[in-house]
Parts: structure tokens; sequence; C-alpha cells
């Protein structure tokens, strides 16, 4: 069953500057005891697309709807929301050290939690339920521990006890923006461990937003990559990373240093996101996309699907056989690029190329 | 199987041939004391950020340097960029000893050591011009001025792919990438032989991370610089490193060639951060065995007595608590594949297997 069903959601921000055209209709479902990966550089709208969904987006014009469990999260009001949040989905931020307050005990934010949602709890019953909540996602000696103030905790402890105030109300969904990323890579390995155990036991939901596909590779079921405001490409994950169709979505891939390819070049993507407040006419992927065609430039493709199953989709006007990494799918792409690319995508094409070239450093020498 | 102890207490500096190296730190150790409140500061302990570290990089070659938090990696590229003053050993630049000298004595080496920051946004002076932030190597160490400083700062804008004209501009008009290359075109300025780079590239999106990496390399290609490259991403450290050093708690566990390390790391802690590193394959990730290390990275006020890795790590014997392993190459690698550990990993062991659950 589909816990969480996004429909076309859009978020804007007016500025001074103009408006900011943070998410640009986007849909997707998630499912219990499911984990949906989002990936996207900074300035994506993948945070802001989760933190609209919690009403933690205040000045913000928000449309299409968002049912949760059959209740639209949009059309709540800001009492209704809090009985939500944190309750039935919880949120783990990236930096646990600005999550928690520096003044109060670890355990009393905990024990806090659980009595804001619930007044019959008496404080005594809150304590003893942060020791136990603590003692559940592996903190050593948590009874003592919990008494220790949030600067008394490593980095890992705290992303730990951030994770056992979200479990505190055994929500339904967690939301987990960029949980590791300020983490080593030792400890990032005990986090995720954690969470996927805490899912398997509660089957609960889980958005994993990052910028880090070894994360997304790890733990996610569905992806969604996404490009300034939309999603690029959706798919289950070993389709995203075997059978890639966006460019964007092969160019991140194609970006990360791997092994195989040590010390020799790494293929960037040229140029930088654009501007939210100034959007590229088209795809918005076209200024920096090595396949650029006369039709990009004038129309914004649409989600479709490219795959037999008809769970994978893409938002690229490439033909739906050219998914992959194969020879066979870069032929194919070659061929479509001699016929659909006119003077004007050519012109930014090369554009792009300069832009790369001087990027390198290989113009002055 | 050679007995791990017979050859301890000799083989601590790096078997390089001398000569060819930029860079030379012998036995180095660097403390901070940590002082008590009140009106005497009483030192009431030591920080053991660098412990007896040894370590060489060959002229032209990249040394990549791999560790956690804590490690002490930071302190030691301070150290060893002369920003800091070591407690003891002695650093070595381009044959001459650099070990605490004088401001005075230390200028003209500064101009050869240059670093570059993780943080892109607070590393630049944001009410400054790039041009005068870029230009600021030339005007302290008075090498140009005026119309004569101003080409070669837009030549060095150039060459890190920076558009000359926005030689006016202020860092804030600037992108995360396009901000990380200003800081690489003023540690380029002066034409240093050796770049210490702590984590250039840890605050920039994938895409952007690539062009800085591939930016980093055409610089060393053409002007021959030496690279102390500090980073926590191990796949970044393998794409730049010819060799590599992994520190834990001030100390070096292992180092060596990259290939070596990479392919058969030796100490459990090696291992462990292998396994740990997250790779963007999905039949990877499901195959890999990962070693869950119980527990955090101890203080490094009272390090763990013996070998500092040995409360956490899944092969640790008594022997480990009471004695500390010497960095020497293990029995069938490379002579300059270096371990400390008392029981070096074998091909084909699975520590995963041997995890235990640590008392607390």
């Amino acid at each position: 069953m589909t816990l969480l069903e996004v429909k076309d959601l859009t978020v804007s921000f007016p500025t001074s500057d103009g408006v900011v055209r943070a998410v640009r209709g986007v849909s997707f479902g998630v499912e219990a005891g499911r984990t949906l990966g989002i990936v996207g550089e900074s300035g994506s709208g993948k945070t802001v697309l989760t933190q609209t969904l919690l009403g933690l987006t205040p000045g913000a014009e928000v449309g299409g709807q968002a049912l949760f469990d059959g209740t639209d999260l949009l059309q709540l009001n800001e009492a209704q929301m809090r009985d939500v949040r944190g309750a039935r989905i919880a949120v783990i931020f990236q930096d646990p050290l600005t999550s928690l307050h520096p003044l109060y005990k670890v355990g009393w934010q905990i024990a806090e939690m659980v009595r804001a949602h619930d007044k019959s709890v008496t404080k005594q019953q809150a304590h003893t339920r942060a020791v136990e909540l603590l003692g559940r996602v592996g903190i050593p000696r948590p009874d003592r521990r919990v008494d220790d103030y949030p600067h008394q905790f490593s980095g890992g402890m705290r992303q730990r006890a951030m994770i056992a105030m979200a479990l505190s109300l055994s929500p339904q969904m967690i939301i987990a923006d960029e949980p590791t990323t300020a983490l080593d890579a030792t400890v990032q390995a005990q986090i995720i461990d954690l969470l996927l155990r805490l899912q398997r036991e509660s089957n609960t939901a889980l958005i994993m937003i990052t910028h880090d596909l070894g994360v997304v590779a790890d733990i996610a079921d569905e992806v969604m990559v996404m490009y300034a405001g939309r999603a690029a490409e959706k798919a289950p994950k070993r389709d995203v990373f075997y059978a890639p169709h966006h460019p964007y979505t092969k160019g991140l891939l194609e970006s990360i240093p791997s092994s195989s390819a040590a010390g020799g070049r790494l293929k960037p993507i040229p140029g930088s996101p654009p501007s939210l407040i100034n959007l590229p006419s088209g795809c918005k992927f076209h200024p920096r996309c090595g396949y650029v065609l006369d039709r990009c430039l004038a129309e914004e493709p649409m989600l479709r699907p490219v795959g037999q199953d008809g769970f994978h989709s893409s938002a690229c006007w490439l033909p739906l056989q050219a998914a992959g990494l194969s020879e066979q799918a870069e032929k194919l792409r070659a061929e479509t690029v001699r016929e659909g690319r006119g003077e004007a995508a050519a012109e930014v094409y090369e554009a792009e190329i300069a832009e790369a070239l001087g990027s390198e450093g290989s113009v002055a020498g | 199987m050679s007995d791990p102890l017979a050859s301890a207490g000799t083989a601590s500096t790096p078997a390089v041939a001398a000569g060819d190296e930029l860079v030379r730190v012998e036995n180095m150790v660097k403390h901070f004391p940590v002082r008590a409140g009140g009106l005497f500061r009483r030192s009431v302990g030591q920080v053991h950020a660098v412990d007896d570290v040894s370590l060489s990089i060959p002229r032209g070659q990249t040394l990549g340097l791999v560790g956690e938090t804590g490690s002490g990696k930071s302190t030691l590229a301070r150290c060893v960029a002369g920003l800091i003053p070591v407690t003891s050993g002695r650093v070595t630049f381009d044959g001459r000893d650099i070990t605490n000298l004088s401001r005075g004595a230390m200028r003209p080496i500064r101009r050869e050591v240059q670093m570059i920051f993780q943080d892109p946004y607070s590393s630049l002076n944001p009410r400054r011009r790039v041009g005068s932030i870029i230009g600021d190597p030339f005007a302290i160490h008075k090498t140009s001025t005026g119309g004569e400083r101003k080409r070669q700062v837009q030549d060095l804008m150039e060459r890190v792919g920076l558009n000359p004209e926005h030689y006016n501009r202020f860092p804030a008009e600037f992108s995360g990438g396009q901000r990380q290359r200003i800081g690489v075109a003023r540690a380029l300025a002066l034409r240093p032989k050796l770049i210490i780079c702590d984590e250039p590239v840890s605050a920039l999106d994938v895409s952007i991370q690539a062009q800085v990496l591939n930016l980093l390399a055409d610089l060393q290609r053409d002007f021959g610089l030496t690279y102390l490259f500090i980073a926590h991403d191990l796949e970044v450290v393998r794409h730049v490193s010819d060799s590599v050093a992994v520190m834990y708690l001030g100390r070096i566990g292992e180092s060596g060639p990259r290939d070596p390390v990479y392919r058969s790391p030796r100490h459990p802690y090696t291992v462990a951060l292998l396994s740990a590193a997250p790779a963007a394959d999905p039949d990877t990730a499901a195959a890999r065995q990962r070693i869950i290390l119980t527990g955090d990275v101890p203080s490094p006020i009272d390090p763990p007595s013996g070998c500092r890795f040995h409360p956490r790590c899944p092969k640790a014997e008594a022997v480990c608590g009471q004695q500390e392993p010497q960095l020497e190459a293990k029995a069938g690698d490379a002579a300059t594949h270096l371990t400390a550990c008392h029981f070096p990993v074998q091909a084909g062991e699975n520590l995963a297997a041997a995890g235990r659950s640590e008392p607390t």
C-alpha cells in the first residue's frame, strides 16, 4: 500500500530578486517498509520538497497534493500538522549538533518529545522511555548517558540520539535529510546499518535525501534523481545505476572517481546548476548536456516511462531505448544527436565544450 | 607468516630513496596542552594529536592522507606547512630542515608551500574583490606591483578556468566550484613546490568535484607540483594519490603505494575503513562484507595503551593492549608497504565474521 502519494507538488518562494521556483511539479509515492532515495545537488529542491510536506516552509507558495495515509498534508492547519510531524512522520537532519539543544540533557529532549505528543505520559515514564530508546539505537550505558548534554556526545552518538528521538513516537515514515553527510565513513556505516535494522523491525517507510550515490546504492529501493526542482529520472535502484536514461543521471555516475579509473581523467558535467530564479528555457539541463538537441532548447520534457515494466521513467527527449552505459545505447544517442541537433543546439554544445576546456585550465599554459 | 614482533623498533621511516623526495617528516610529535580554567591556566593533560609520525613525499607525486575526525591528519598538514610548531621531530623540505624556523627564516619557504582549504565559502574574505584576493601572495612577498600584478592574476584566473574579466567581482558572485578555483589560483600564485590540499573537494557537489580534481591533476602535470592530499573520501584519495597513509588517533596505521594498500590492506582499521566506504554500485554494495566497528574513536587526550586501535579491533589479543606495534613491512608485502599491526590481515580473511561486540 502506498503510504505517501505526492502529486504534482510545486513550491516557490517570492523574493525581492524574483520568484525562486524550488520545486516544479514532482510526483512520487513511498510504500510502508520501503526506502526512497532522493538524489540531487545543492539547489535541486530535494530538501525544500520534504520540508514542504511537513509544513516547514513558511512563506512558500505551495501547489499540488501530498496524501499521507489518506490525508492531504498540504491542507492541514498548524495544529493538525503538529500532530503529524514527529508522531507520524519523523525527521532526521544532517547536522545533529545544531538539531539538539545544547543546554538541555539529551534524555530530557527525547522525553519532552514523547510528552509533547501524549500528555498522559508521566515524566518518569518518559525518562524510562528515553533510556530504552537510547539503548535501542546502540548508545552504550544508556541509563547513564541519558543525563549527558549534547556536547558530551560524539558526532555519531548525537546522530543516534536524533534517531532515538525520531523513533520515540513510532512514526510510520522517517525522512532522513543527509543523515550521514557530516559523519566519518565508519560511523556512517554504523548509522546506515542502524537505520536499516530499525526499518526492518518496524516496517517504517524511509525517505533518504542525499547527494551521495554510494549511500543510495546501499539502502534505497527506489531512486528519484532531481535537477532544478524536477524529477529527472525515477526508477528502481538497479535501473538508475545500470541503465540510466537521463544524461544528468549518467553524468553523475560518470563523474564519481571509481577504482577502475584510478589516476585517469574524470568526466565532470560542465558548468554548474542553474539559478532557480532564472531558469533556462526548455529542458533545464540542456546548457550542461552533451546530447543537447534543438528540441531541448524549446520544450521541457515530461517524465515518461522508458522501461518495459513501467517503473523506470525519465524526463528526456532521447529515444526510450537510449538507456544504459552500453555501446549500443551510446550509438543510439549519437544517431539521435546527428538527426536532432540543428544550428541552435550546436551552438549550445560548443559553448559547453569551451566551458569544459576552459574550466580544466588547458587554455593558457 | 613472520613473527610480528621480530623486527620491532627499527623500521619507523619509510624506505624511499633520499634525493628525489621533497618532503620528509621524521618522528613528528605534536601535543597540545589541555588547560584547566582559572588564573594560572594550569596544563592538565596533553592532546596527542600527532604521535611519532614519519613519512616522505617524492617530488611531483601525491601522498593521500586518510583518516577520520580526530586522527590528526590536519594537524600533521599544518605542522608540515610550518603554521604551528611541532613538539618534537623533524620536517625536511627540499633538503632543508625547516623544523621550527623563525618567522623570518620561514618566509621564503612559505612561498614554496601553499594550502588549499576545505570550505571555499569561509576561506575567502567576502568583502574583497577576487583579483585582490588572488593577488595577495604577490603583495605579501613583494614580487610584483600594479599592472604587472593584475596581468599575473588574470593569467592565473585563466589557468584555473575562471573568466579573467571577473577580476573585480566579489566571492559571493561565484559558485562553490568557482570559489574553490579561486583558492587554487591563490595557492598557485607564487609557483609553489608543495600544495597541501585539506579536503579540497569535500564541500562540492559530485559533478563539480570532478572538475576540480581534473584541474588539480592538470596543474600537477604542468607545474610538477607535489601534493599532500587530505580527504575522508577514500575513492577520491584513491583517484589522486600515488601513495597513501592511513592515520588513526595520531599515528600511521598503514602506508604504502596506492594499489597495494587499497587492494590488499593489512591493518584491520584500513580494512574496516575500506569496507565502510559507500560504493556507488548496488551489486558491489550488496556483495560487500561491511565491518561495523563498535564504539567511537577514543579520546586523544588519553589514548589507549599499546596499539591505539585495539579497543575497537576485531582481531585484538592481549599483546595489542600492552605492546605498541611498529610500522614495518609485513611478510609478503613490498618494502614500501608498511603496517603497524601485531596480527596483520591475511588475503581472503573475513574480518566481518571475526567481529565481536565490545564490552562497554
